[in-house]
């Protein structure tokens, strides 16, 4: 069942490809919170479009709803590929609401942004599984990368053979350990860079295009 | 609901949460002939509880996605924060045989840690090794 399975799935991304061939293909922005998938999707979104995506902050959980930038054209190599960008709200297995209390944040509204984030962490699983044709999984590069939430991350993705582009953010901070996050997952390619000072962008627009385009 | 979908694993009520922490260790038969839905039920229903959930052969990628997503949807200031999770990470694909790569069958086997996420802590997780501490209520 399963080589039959395949071969029609290959079948249909064979012809879906060639209806849909000037359809955006949708890649979502995933990883754990505080990793910088906010502040990358708005590096890319104002290097081709001019505008900004959602506000970036330090306090985790500020993205609680899946946002989507339509149609960023990147050019690359004397051609253009056109995404839509969707930022996503940092996955986690677990949202208590006192981690906000740390932030000088009143209960009241530390209850309501964590149930929030709650239902941003759903939605984003529902575009992982149904909605995405790509993903961007970014990785704070000063943090150990062997986290559940990771491996499962990355387990998920594959199981559904997207295309996955591995980011390893915040170049710019000490204690930076790329070379950690290429060890954690040696089946990927991971890219190094500081969405924050925008260092490496080209190689990332490059790759962005050869995964996506 | 099909016989083993249900957080009572050890047909007691009483889980003793007073004298310590239960563990629920359910085996791959248990959960095999059961639909995503009821695993993840019966994993949560025992998490819920306070119990720690260890699964011989862990859940397919799709069901710990559902997973997460579920979990989320039951979380609650001050009653539930969560769950931990851990599992070893997969096996590398080389491991797997021709004939089930040919066959798409990918193995799910995979040791997994499932609990509380006020009452689990992971103190170090490599390719061998999950070392966990649970308190008490």
């Amino acid at each position: 069942m399963g080589l039959l399975t395949n071969l029609k799935d290959s079948i249909s991304r064979v012809t879906d490809g060639l209806f849909a061939a000037e359809e955006p293909k949708r890649i979502g922005i995933y990883g754990p919170p505080n990793a910088g998938k906010t502040t990358l999707a708005n590096r890319i979104a104002r290097d081709w479009t001019g505008d900004a995506v959602g506000p970036e902050s330090h306090i985790p959980h500020e993205t609680r709803r899946a946002r989507r930038k339509e149609n960023v054209e990147i050019e690359r190599n004397g051609r253009t590929v056109t995404i839509d960008i969707v930022d996503t709200p940092g996955v986690t297995t677990k949202v208590d609401y006192k981690e906000f209390l740390d932030h000088d944040i009143e209960k009241e509204d530390a209850v309501r942004r964590s149930r929030e984030a709650t239902e941003g962490v759903a939605e984003a699983m529902h575009w992982l599984r149904e909605d995405v044709d790509g993903v961007i999984y970014v990785l704070d590069s000063t943090t150990d990368p062997f986290t559940q939430v990771n491996t499962m991350l990355i387990g998920i993705i594959e199981s559904q053979d997207l295309p996955v582009l591995i980011l390893a953010n915040k170049t710019d901070l000490p204690g930076t350990d790329v070379k950690q996050i290429a060890n954690a997952f040696p089946q990927h390619e991971t890219i190094p860079l500081s969405a924050l000072e925008g260092e490496n962008m080209d190689e990332v627009y490059t790759k962005i295009a050869e995964y996506f385009g | 609901m099909m016989p083993g979908a249900t957080s009572n694993v050890g047909g007691r009520d009483d889980d003793g949460a007073d004298d310590g922490v239960r563990i629920d260790m359910i085996s791959g038969a248990r959960m095999e002939g059961l639909t995503g839905m009821e695993k993840i039920r019966l994993i949560l229903d025992g998490v819920r509880d306070g119990n720690i959930v260890i699964l011989e052969e862990g859940l397919a990628p799709d069901e710990e996605s559902k997973l997460i997503e579920v979990t989320m949807t039951e979380i609650s200031p001050d009653d539930f924060t969560g769950i931990e999770i851990e599992t070893y990470p997969k096996a590398e694909a080389s491991n797997q045989s021709f004939l089930d790569k040919l066959m798409g069958r990918e193995s799910t086997q995979k040791l997994t840690v499932i609990g509380p996420a006020n009452r689990i802590e992971t103190l170090h997780k490599d390719e061998n090794l999950i070392s966990t501490l649970v308190s008490r209520k």
